[in-house]
């Protein structure tokens, strides 16, 4: 192997071990100073491998003497002399596998590097999606911050609610519905978390994410305005009607002593359309 | 004189062959049809203008205030400084408001032309074989387009728009395995997040246009490089291009045009309200309007979402969202077909040669039916994304016009196609064979006071 081919693969290798290596301290948490040091030998080993290459491994390439004029249309020679010309480029630099290969592999590791700062776009989901503000005890409060109590709703009517101390929580959104206590249909252990008829479901469809602002209490369905999903809140909001493809997962409520209401958990499933990681 | 060292000093610089006579003297053709994507052109001019006033007053913060403008029914309502800035724009800089619905329904009319543009340049097959690159390059344009617009007017952070952002991140929620990832690398974390605002803004008044500016530009140039197609006029060859030179007529013309449509614009932005973000209201995430429909061009998009069946899907203990196939999926492969469709028709029938012409849709009477059929394809989505305004109008029940609508939009389709062929096809035959005139009959008065019939043969006259 000849000296300047040496110093060719030298620099790329250089050039992929500071890019993986740049990869590494990203995702450790990043250090500036490291970052724009790998960076630019990342960068620079490219730089100089390509340098050396052209200047010392292509010797046999001579200058030549071109008229400056041009000529209007490409004839059929013309063309095919401009697909040999980029061809036999191509070769030149393929002749030289290694390091072609190098060079590749250099580009790719750079091109790893260079994505990676994406991931500041934004925290990992983790379980985030999974679970909102709602904790056992927490109290049912309006958007403004009054407590609901067991009195606050006649039979037919429904409200927005909050954990209290997260109002206006876009995940945590749920609607606090009465019915006639006899008139609801869920499970045994569904049913506990529903006293006195007073039965709540997350408010966000399980379509598109819409708030569900309707409630017909005549039919006891929750529709959404933006793409008419229908819920039944008798059976569990069950979805009856519309593109939503699952019920709105259930808030476990329960009145304390002094007749408020708080949640005994968080919903019965994650809250809102579905996504991959949900079962 | 000055005029002259100008034209020799470009000349010298640029080519010897006299390149700014090449070019003033170019020809354009000239059909009514061809202003349609001027009137693109000209209406994003005027959104680059409006917009960089805009942009120097409106605030991308999330950040939250008390209302305390000049407009009463908000007054100390608590909002984000995205939402103040733009009431601000609208009720106190002056010129403020013309600026905002000028943009806003520059931004309609500029998506409208490159429709109608792009519809014009599919049923005269101007898109074929040497100008796909064109094809494609409009197609991305509009696709850019219509993420300008909805980039725009989720930036007032009102309830409408903020409606439509849920949906959207929602959407990119759904995509398997990456969806989650995806959403939050994108939105900045759950919806809705704080960087939502300013990451929106950097896209629309960055990114996009000068992704717009860019595909324009190459757009352009391919255009003054291959030459216009048109409606040969008699007596010329396909190699050849008819029409008016650059300089004067031409120029003066366009230039005209532009000033039209800048008045146009500029005449329904001053006179004619559009997204009154003031009676919609700040963003609340726990509320949402009703009825809420986009701009008219995610009108289709809409649709799909409101009439699509409510398929989920289960796959290894994970899930596939319903919006998957109708957000993602559907209008992935939409854009895909149309972006191809000069290779797709140009395989299907085995056309290889170089076409200058423009052709009348009877020409290609299949590719008029599923142009037509397509079109009515899209106009049935839009009806199904406004189905609760027009169930209301009708008097029918959204649920009812719903049924019908899933209905129709793959019986209409069909139909208008089927027709449309029939129609071009019936026409074509009889461009090649005019009906035939009724031969000329004479009578001729016999001996006896009656008339004979001669029959009249081209020989005997």
């Amino acid at each position: 192997m000849k000296r300047a081919e040496r110093a060719t693969a030298v620099a790329f290798l250089v050039s992929i071990a500071a890019a993986l290596a740049l990869f590494v301290v990203y995702v450790r948490g990043g250090d500036p100073q490291a970052e724009g040091a790998l960076l630019a030998l990342a960068l620079g080993g490219v730089g100089a491998g390509l340098l050396i290459w052209s200047t010392r491994l292509m010797p046999h390439i001579r200058e030549e003497t071109q008229p400056r004029s041009k000529t209007a249309h490409a004839t059929g020679a013309e063309r095919e002399e401009a697909a040999e010309t980029m061809e036999a480029g191509v070769e030149e630099i393929r002749r030289r596998r290694f390091l072609s290969r190098l060079l590749l592999g250099a580009a790719g590791a750079l091109g790893l590097a260079a994505l990676i700062p994406i991931r500041s776009l934004g925290r990992s989901p983790g379980d985030s999606l999974l679970r909102t503000k709602w904790t056992p005890g927490a109290r049912l409060v309006v958007a403004d911050g009054t407590a609901v109590t067991v009195s606050t709703l006649e039979v037919g009517s429904f409200t927005t609610v909050f954990p209290e101390g997260f109002e206006g929580s876009a995940d945590s959104q749920a609607v606090l519905i009465r019915v006639e206590p006899g008139q609801l249909q869920l499970p045994p252990d569904r049913l506990a978390g529903a006293p006195d008829g007073l039965v709540a479901y997350s408010k966000i469809c399980t379509h598109a994410g819409c708030p569900l602002g309707l409630y017909l209490a005549a039919t006891h369905e929750l529709r959404c305005p933006c793409h008419q999903s229908t819920f039944d809140v008798l059976e569990g909001a069950r979805p009856v009607y519309g593109p939503a493809p699952k019920p709105l997962p259930q808030l476990p409520i329960e009145v304390d002593a002094d007749g408020g209401l708080r949640a005994t958990g968080d919903f019965t499933g994650p809250v809102g359309p579905s996504f991959w990681e949900e079962s | 004189m000055i005029v002259r060292r100008l034209v020799d000093g470009v000349d010298e610089r640029l080519d010897g062959t006299s390149f700014i006579k090449r070019n003033l003297g170019k020809v354009f053709p000239d059909h009514w049809s061809f202003m349609l994507g001027e009137l693109a052109l000209y209406s994003f001019v005027m959104l680059l203008l409006t917009g960089t006033f805009l942009s120097l007053f409106f605030v991308a913060s999330p950040a939250v205030t008390e209302y305390r403008g000049p407009y009463e029914p908000m007054q100390g309502r608590e909002v984000s400084l995205a939402y103040e800035s733009v009431m601000r724009i609208s009720f106190e800089v002056r010129a403020g408001l013309v600026m905002r619905q000028t943009h806003h329904w520059a931004a309609l009319v500029f998506v409208a032309s490159m429709t109608a543009h792009l519809v014009r340049v599919f049923f005269t097959g101007a898109f074929r074989k040497p100008r796909e690159l064109s094809w494609i390059l409009g197609v991305t344009l509009l696709v850019a387009g219509i993420g300008a617009g909805f980039t725009g007017y989720s930036l007032p952070d009102d309830l409408l728009s903020g409606t439509g952002l849920r949906i959207i991140y929602s959407a990119v929620l759904s995509i398997p395995l990456v969806g989650t990832w995806l959403a939050y690398l994108l939105f900045g974390g759950e919806f809705p997040s704080a960087e939502l605002i300013p990451r929106l803004f950097v896209m629309h008044i960055l990114l996009i246009p000068a992704l717009i500016t860019g595909l324009l530009s190459a757009h352009l140039a391919l255009v003054w490089h291959q030459t216009h197609t048109q409606f040969r006029p008699a007596g010329t060859r396909e190699s050849s291009v008819t029409g008016t030179p650059v300089w004067p007529k031409f120029a003066l013309k366009s230039v005209g045009l532009a000033f039209v449509t800048f008045a146009v614009l500029a005449g329904l932005g001053g006179l004619v309200q559009i997204n009154p973000v003031w009676l919609y209201g700040p963003f609340i995430p726990y509320s949402a309007p009703s009825p809420a429909q986009p701009d008219f061009y995610a009108g289709w998009l809409e649709g799909i979402l409101r009439l699509w069946p409510n398929w989920e899907f289960h796959v290894f203990g994970h899930t596939i969202g319903e919006l998957f196939l109708p957000a993602v999926v559907v209008p992935g492969i939409v854009f895909t077909a149309l972006a191809l469709w000069p290779f797709i028709e140009a395989r299907v029938t085995r056309d290889t040669p170089m076409h200058h012409d423009a052709q009348r849709p009877r020409e290609a009477p299949v590719r008029a039916g599923i142009g037509a059929g397509g079109i009515a394809f899209f106009v049935l989505l839009m009806l199904a994304g406004s189905n609760d305004v027009l169930a209301k109008f009708l008097q029918v029940e959204v649920d009812t016009l719903n049924g019908v609508l899933k209905v129709l939009v793959f019986v209409v389709p069909v139909i208008v196609g089927i027709v449309t062929w029939w129609i071009c096809h019936d026409l074509r035959a009889r461009g090649q064979a005019p009906i035939a005139r009724p031969g000329r009959v004479e009578f001729r008065r016999n001996a006896a006071g009656g008339f004979d019939e001669v029959h009249d043969d081209a020989e005997s006259r």
